[in-house]
């Protein structure tokens, strides 16, 4: 395609990517480096049905002014950023110097909010990504084995985890293994420990999450290795056959490199929907035993009855530059192919 | 404390006539949460809207929809019930608007104890009262010889005494769920210790000390002897739990009793349902519990002729004498003609043993904020109830700082 035909091809979607991705990712930079001004606050009287007492609010006449003056806020740097819900640097330091060990040390750090949330939003990645990409190539290749005749409700049966809103999906197992649901409860009996519980439990909410979005993700991967498989060529194939290749081989040395491009690229979209994990945490209502990053998120905007924008700014920008280190690697191998392909 | 007594006890015979009905124009949009009372009251304002334009969203999510919702101007709703909790962060951003004008004017049937007043203006006019407190099965706790608790240790021991019987495994159920839920456990454990959440006169924290421990011991005690899911637990799955016959003692909040009472579910578990006021802790004369208000306020970013003919729609509501006949099981209403019955029990002894109300103080949001996540570790045995302590300081004060609170 000449560049000139590029451009205008691309001009909507750049617009709209730049309108309603770039702003907004900008704007999110510009808050997380602000806080709220210092509150004025006054003493007053307050009566309800209860009786009367003296308390403080906050003075909005004077909060209003201040306000009106610097829209933004007060200008915090990365104050947010290094505070000890985020980063933590003084905390580190601190820790640092205080512990005797190595291990009380990374269990001080790992006590952060921030640090816990980052903790659970990789070990999620590094167990679902690879297993996702996994499974999916393995349902691929059965699935392309099986006779025609039974392939078009095996692979419907085989894509409704994705077809299954997360939330619903995640609720579902939710009373599943609740201890009077039908997992819950025949684990306390087989464990023969009545108090045993999945939800309570840190490791076995861990390890629900992390299943849960294996099934979720995995008619994904499916779907795009499928499609690959297609277009295998089958002269190859067909010649490896008569040379006695086993079918392992035959998947190494031909299917393998054949469709590489596109496990990277399923990689790529993998790794980035599972940095991002937020609604397993949900549905599972384990906020208690797994924070993510992007539930930080919406804790600092919603949980609250005070919206905290600027850490829920901070925590953005930290969660996207977290997703850039992780996709390097795999971005920086695809350009260096792109560069030798030309 | 005397006039809510007198308001609640007594049924007051008035003249005053219902608010004016005769609504020509404006449009009336009310953001509340979603229990039977408050649909019950939405449900009487709405008779009174005349040629107004009504809607209504019924969402226990209000919370995180009311600041976006009424910051927008105009503001997609005219009224939001608040509580004593959530009336903070609309004051805070100055969000509503005072309502003394349109008191004087179309507010003839509301009594003055249900203004809530914030120096010397009205901010919001309460309807209904509410707790948590104590409800029993009265055929178990017989059974067994076991005095109905009026302390969290009686609590205690009654739940080991069941649990060892072998009849319940989990016989204890509260609201545990992490966040908001187990906080406001947290608050009213910790109230009737006797505890200040803040140093007098400011906002510094002040939980972490023996209160604070003594707190966290008696829910990890109370939690241990719940349905081991307790950290997913809301109100509403506790509920269940105790219409399934697990459970034996509960903490839950009053306006719930309504639903455990009614026809729906096991005849023999409803009536061998029982309430009673809430327990007292370690000691002290006030209970562990926090009194609330729920009551409605008017959008600041919104026309007067909208306020107006919402907060005519809604006085109608809050001066009803027959919507409190009506429902009088629903909740425990403040509204003049109100006949406690037996639901009520439990706001009625909460207010006759002197329960705080749940703290008004704009900072306070922060502090349940950070106590919601901060305490999970100590009752999953992961940390000292000193290290859970000091990271919900540290939480708050991080947030406070942003805020500009410190």
């Amino acid at each position: 395609m000449p560049n000139k035909t590029f451009f205008w091809f691309f001009l909507p979607t750049g617009l709209a990517m730049i309108l309603f991705i770039g702003l907004p990712i900008i704007s999110t930079g510009i808050q997380s480096f602000y806080a709220q001004h210092d509150q004025v606050v006054k003493e007053v009287k307050k009566c309800d049905p209860f009786g009367c007492t003296v308390s403080i609010v906050v003075d909005n006449e004077e909060t209003t002014k201040i306000r009106d003056a610097k829209p933004l806020g007060k200008f915090n740097g990365f104050g947010t950023y290094t505070d000890r819900n985020h980063l933590a640097v003084d905390e580190i330091k601190k820790f640092w110097n205080e512990t005797e060990s190595f291990g009380a040390f990374v269990d001080q750090v790992t006590n952060l909010p921030f640090y816990k949330a980052l903790i659970f939003t990789l070990t999620y990645c590094l167990f679902v990504t690879p297993n996702v990409l996994l499974l999916g190539f393995i349902i691929a290749l059965s699935l392309n084995a099986v006779a025609r005749k039974i392939r078009g409700p095996l692979i419907f049966g085989t894509i409704l985890p994705m077809i299954v809103t997360p939330l619903v999906g995640s609720l579902v197992l939710f009373w599943m293994i609740d201890s009077q649901g039908i997992i819950g409860a025949n684990i306390q009996n087989l464990m023969n420990d009545p108090y045993l519980s999945l939800k309570s439990s840190k490791t076995l909410t861990w390890i629900t999450i992390i299943i849960y979005g294996i099934w979720h993700h995995s008619p994904f991967a499916f779907v795009v290795f499928y499609a690959a498989l297609q277009t295998v060529p089958q002269e190859p194939i067909e010649a490896a056959i008569i040379d006695g290749a086993s079918r392992f081989q035959r998947i190494k040395h031909i299917v393998l490199p054949h469709i590489y491009p596109v496990v990277t690229f399923v990689a790529l979209i993998s790794l980035m929907d599972n940095f991002r994990v937020f609604e397993p945490i949900i549905g599972f209502s384990a906020e208690g035993s797994a924070q993510s990053l992007s539930w930080l998120i919406y804790d600092n905007l919603v949980n609250e009855e005070v919206i905290l924008f600027g850490s829920a700014a901070a925590t953005s920008m930290m969660t996207i530059i977290g997703i850039a280190i992780l996709l390097a690697p795999v971005l920086i191998r695809t350009w260096k192919e792109f560069k030798t392909a030309r | 404390m005397r006039k809510i007594l007198v308001t609640l006890l007594f049924l007051l015979f008035g003249t005053s006539a219902y608010a004016d009905c005769n609504i020509k124009s404006g449009s009336i949009n009310i953001l509340a949460n979603d229990f039977p009372a408050l649909r019950t009251f939405v449900e009487t304002s709405k008779q009174c809207k005349g040629s107004a334009d009504f809607k209504v969203t019924h969402s226990s999510e209000h919370n995180k929809i009311a600041v976006p919702a009424l910051t927008a101007n105009p503001s997609e709703f005219s009224a939001r019930i608040a509580a004593n909790s959530s009336i903070v962060p609309l004051m805070n951003q100055d969000l509503i608007r005072p309502l003394d004008d349109l008191v004087k004017k179309y507010g003839k049937g509301i009594q003055d104890s249900q203004l809530i007043t914030i120096d010397g203006k009205v901010m919001a006019v309460a309807f209904m009262a509410n707790t948590q407190h104590l409800y029993y099965r009265e055929d178990v706790l017989k059974d067994m010889g076991i005095a109905v608790p009026k302390t969290y240790e009686e609590v205690v021991a009654a739940s080991e005494k069941i649990r060892a019987s072998g009849k319940m495994k989990y016989p204890y159920a509260a609201a545990y769920k992490a966040g908001w839920n187990l906080a406001e456990e947290f608050v009213n454990m910790f109230i009737g210790h006797g505890g200040e959440f803040f140093k007098a006169g400011s906002a510094q924290p002040n939980i972490n000390n023996s209160k604070g421990v003594a707190t966290l011991n008696m829910l990890k005690k109370l939690s241990e002897l719940s349905n081991p899911d307790y950290l997913t637990h809301d109100s509403e799955a506790i509920k269940v739990e105790w219409e399934s016959g697990n459970v034996a003692l509960m903490t839950l909040w009053a306006s719930r009793s309504g639903t455990l009472l009614d026809d729906e579910g096991d005849a023999k578990i409803t009536a061998a349902t029982k309430l009673t006021g809430p327990a007292t802790v370690g000691g002290g004369n006030i209970p562990a519990a926090t009194l609330w208000w729920d009551g409605f306020t008017l959008a600041k970013n919104r026309s007067d002729a909208d306020a107006e003919a919402t907060f005519r729609a809604l006085a109608h509501a809050a001066s009803n004498k027959k919507m409190v006949a009506d429902a009088a099981d629903q909740a425990v209403w403040l509204v003049e003609g109100f006949v406690p019955g037996p639901k009520s029990i439990g706001v009625i002894e909460a207010v006759k043993m002197g329960a705080k109300p749940y703290p008004m103080l704009p900072q306070m949001g922060l502090m349940h904020g950070a106590l919601g996540s901060e305490i999970v570790e100590f009752l999953q045995g992961k940390e000292s109830a000193e290290q859970a302590l000091k990271d919900v300081e540290a939480a708050y004060i991080s947030k406070a700082k942003e805020q500009g609170f410190l």
